[in-house]
């Protein structure tokens, strides 16, 4: 008689009868819900921050791009090289090749000023030099718009998300900087990389403006394939005449997203944490009230022989619903408000700011579903261990 | 059929029971030494004034307490020393409970709330509903199957709350006043419902009343008064 069938119906029925009574107790309930829903939201919303972040990154490196830095730098702000030095580089085995030449690009990186398109105060935006295989170096840049700068010309090129962000930034207008004013002749994107928060232009006439002679900073280059990374890392780390330290784009852009992306994580977690307890009080009070409602309910079907475990397992899993319906309300509002919504920020490792789009990701979702869980399962075990534990002659009596 | 009733022994046998429940430092003695014996088939009325311990004796004889002291048989078998787990299981096997408030869901219907002892039977849907449409039939409640509690009058749900006492066909039928909140006539009609299923199914019933006029309908009637029995006898 006590099979396991057997136990699973009990479960159900008492499940089932809890569920049914919730229009009767709907402001709790939907107090509940909405509590959860909250935390979800919250937690997604502040999290998708993190994620949008940490996807620009990680979409501005493909696998077989590399970026050479000087050894000991940790930023293209603290790294130099002689132009001898990248060509050296740039010839290394691994490197992948086309008609032109070595597909390298040696780069320089100055931060200058311009207003913003929503508040008009001054932001950092990175301006960098760089050479004719920049864009095949990075695969995803395309034109939206213009067309690219000319060699040994004052022109610049702007990323999508630094025009969306500057005043004043489109085809044909003027960007000025110092003294020296700039025509815009193309936008591009980088496939929500990097890159698309950035204003490109000549390394050589960025040289001369800033008064860098002929250094750069880094070296972006694509190898022949992601499997030729380590040759051409072995190469440069045996070379007595480089001390430089290769890494792969996409390792590079995740360690330069860790400082923010762990500041908005931690930041988010805590903030949910707090709110997760207030739900959880909310989870509680709704689930006392059910029992406390179904006192009499919950001693008839003890009385009858219904176990003590299926009421525990029935009242865990009502509460697992409610929260679980308040993690959907949560996860969809969260998906609706943050997923896609751009933004800009300033990566602390460059000093200046990157465009993004927030990202409400599956694993985000997933993470709500499991904080809701969470919330329901501590929410609902005190007040199910009670409904259990009722003294059934007594109970029975309950009005 | 355990070898004490094939013996022609009791059906339900207290011996040397005690009660005692504590208030903060204070002891309540609710029955002392109290033995009791009902056969197989009987109709038991168990009176007594309010605080004499009536419905802790039927608590004790359904299994929903244990006594301090003493032993409780039913159809042979010791249930005062059984775990939570077991006497949850064999009030599920061999004991029917009508309640004074009915204490019917109510978010199901009628031929729902019947059903409830039979999800803890192996018994298959169409079992299940076919032993539900019997139970509502004997007490002539076939047409109120779909209705729900609300909907009914307190004598039709104390009728629905005796068809699910005897659905699964229980060794003892335990009432705990079953007419104390139903006017005289919704009362007489579930007595003569009780009456009907003692005589002419031969079901053990034990009914905790303080109203003569219920104990009237009982087979034997017994007394309780300060946690001691006293017997009337025996019709």
């Amino acid at each position: 008689m006590a099979g396991p069938l057997n136990w699973f119906s009990q479960v159900g029925s008492i499940t089932k009868f809890g569920l049914l009574s919730i229009p009767q107790r709907r402001g709790a309930v939907a107090a509940t819900i909405l509590g959860v829903a909250g935390v979800v939201a919250v937690l997604i919303g502040v999290l998708s921050i993190a994620a949008g972040f940490r996807r620009a990154m990680a979409a501005s490196g493909a696998a077989d791009s590399a970026v050479v830095l000087r050894s000991g730098a940790d930023s293209e702000m603290v790294s130099g090289f002689s132009r001898e030095e990248t060509r050296l580089i740039a010839d290394a085995p691994g490197v992948a090749r086309n008609a032109r030449g070595p597909l390298a690009s040696a780069e320089l990186f100055v931060i200058i000023n311009l207003p913003k398109r929503s508040t008009g105060t001054d932001t950092n935006l990175p301006l960098r030099g760089v050479e004719g295989a920049a864009v095949e170096v990075r695969d995803q840049v395309k034109f939206v718009a213009g067309r690219m700068f000319e060699p040994g010309k004052n022109e610049v090129i702007v990323g999508l998300g630094a025009a969306r962000e500057t005043a004043g930034i489109e085809v044909g207008a003027n960007i000025k900087v110092g003294r020296e004013s700039w025509p815009v002749v193309g936008i591009f994107s980088a496939g929500g990389g990097i890159a698309e928060s950035e204003i490109w232009t000549d390394a050589k006439v960025l040289q001369d403006a800033y008064h860098r002679g002929d250094s750069f900073q880094s070296v972006y280059v694509r190898l022949a394939s992601p499997g030729a990374f380590q040759q051409f890392k072995d190469a440069l780390t045996a070379n007595p005449r480089l001390s430089v330290k290769a890494e792969r784009q996409s390792e590079y852009y995740a360690e330069q997203s860790t400082l923010l992306t762990t500041l908005i994580t931690t930041l988010g977690i805590g903030i949910a944490a707090l709110m997760a307890v207030g739900a959880v009080f909310g989870a509680l009070n709704t689930m006392y009230s059910a029992v406390a409602a179904r006192t009499r309910e919950i001693a008839t079907l003890r009385a009858l022989g219904f176990g003590r475990g299926a009421v525990v397992v029935a009242l865990m899993i009502e509460s697992l619903v409610l929260a679980l319906a308040g993690g959907a309300v949560g996860a969809g509002l969260a998906y609706v408000a943050f997923n896609n919504f751009r933004a800009a920020t300033m990566n602390w490792q460059s000093f200046s700011q990157v465009t993004f789009a927030f990202a409400v990701t599956p694993r985000l979702l997933v993470q709500g579903v499991i904080w809701a869980t969470l919330i329901g399962l501590v929410g609902g075990l005190l007040p199910a261990i009670r409904a259990a534990r009722l003294p059934i002659a007594a109970a029975l009596r309950e009005l | 059929m355990s070898e004490n009733q094939a013996n022609g022994g009791p059906l339900v046998r207290l011996d040397g029971v005690e009660k005692v429940f504590h208030r903060g430092t204070e002891e309540i003695r609710v029955l002392s030494e109290l033995h009791l014996e009902v056969a197989e088939g009987e109709f038991l009325a168990l009176m007594g004034p309010s605080g004499s311990g009536k419905s802790t004796l039927l608590n004790l004889i359904g299994g929903l307490d244990h006594p301090t002291k003493g032993t409780v048989t039913i159809a042979g078998e010791r249930i005062d020393r059984m775990s939570d787990r077991a006497l949850s299981g064999w009030r599920a096997r061999h004991i029917g409970f009508v309640f004074q408030l009915y204490n019917l869901m109510p978010t199901l219907s009628a031929e729902r709330n019947v059903e409830l002892p039979l999800l803890l039977t192996h018994l298959g849907k169409a079992e299940r509903r076919q032993h539900v449409a019997t139970a509502l039939a004997m007490v002539g409640l076939a047409h109120r199957a779909k209705y729900f509690p609300r909907t009914l009058s307190g004598g039709e749900q104390q009728r629905v709350g005796i068809a699910r006492g005897i659905v699964t066909d229980p060794t003892l039928l335990l009432c705990d006043e079953p007419t104390g909140d139903l006017d005289r006539k919704a009362g007489d009609e579930v007595l003569n419902l009780l009456q009907a299923l003692n005589r002419e199914q031969g079901k053990t019933i034990i009914m905790v009343t303080h109203d003569p006029h219920a104990s009237a309908r009982a087979s034997r009637t017994v007394h309780l008064d300060k946690g001691q029995l006293g017997d009337e006898p025996a019709k």
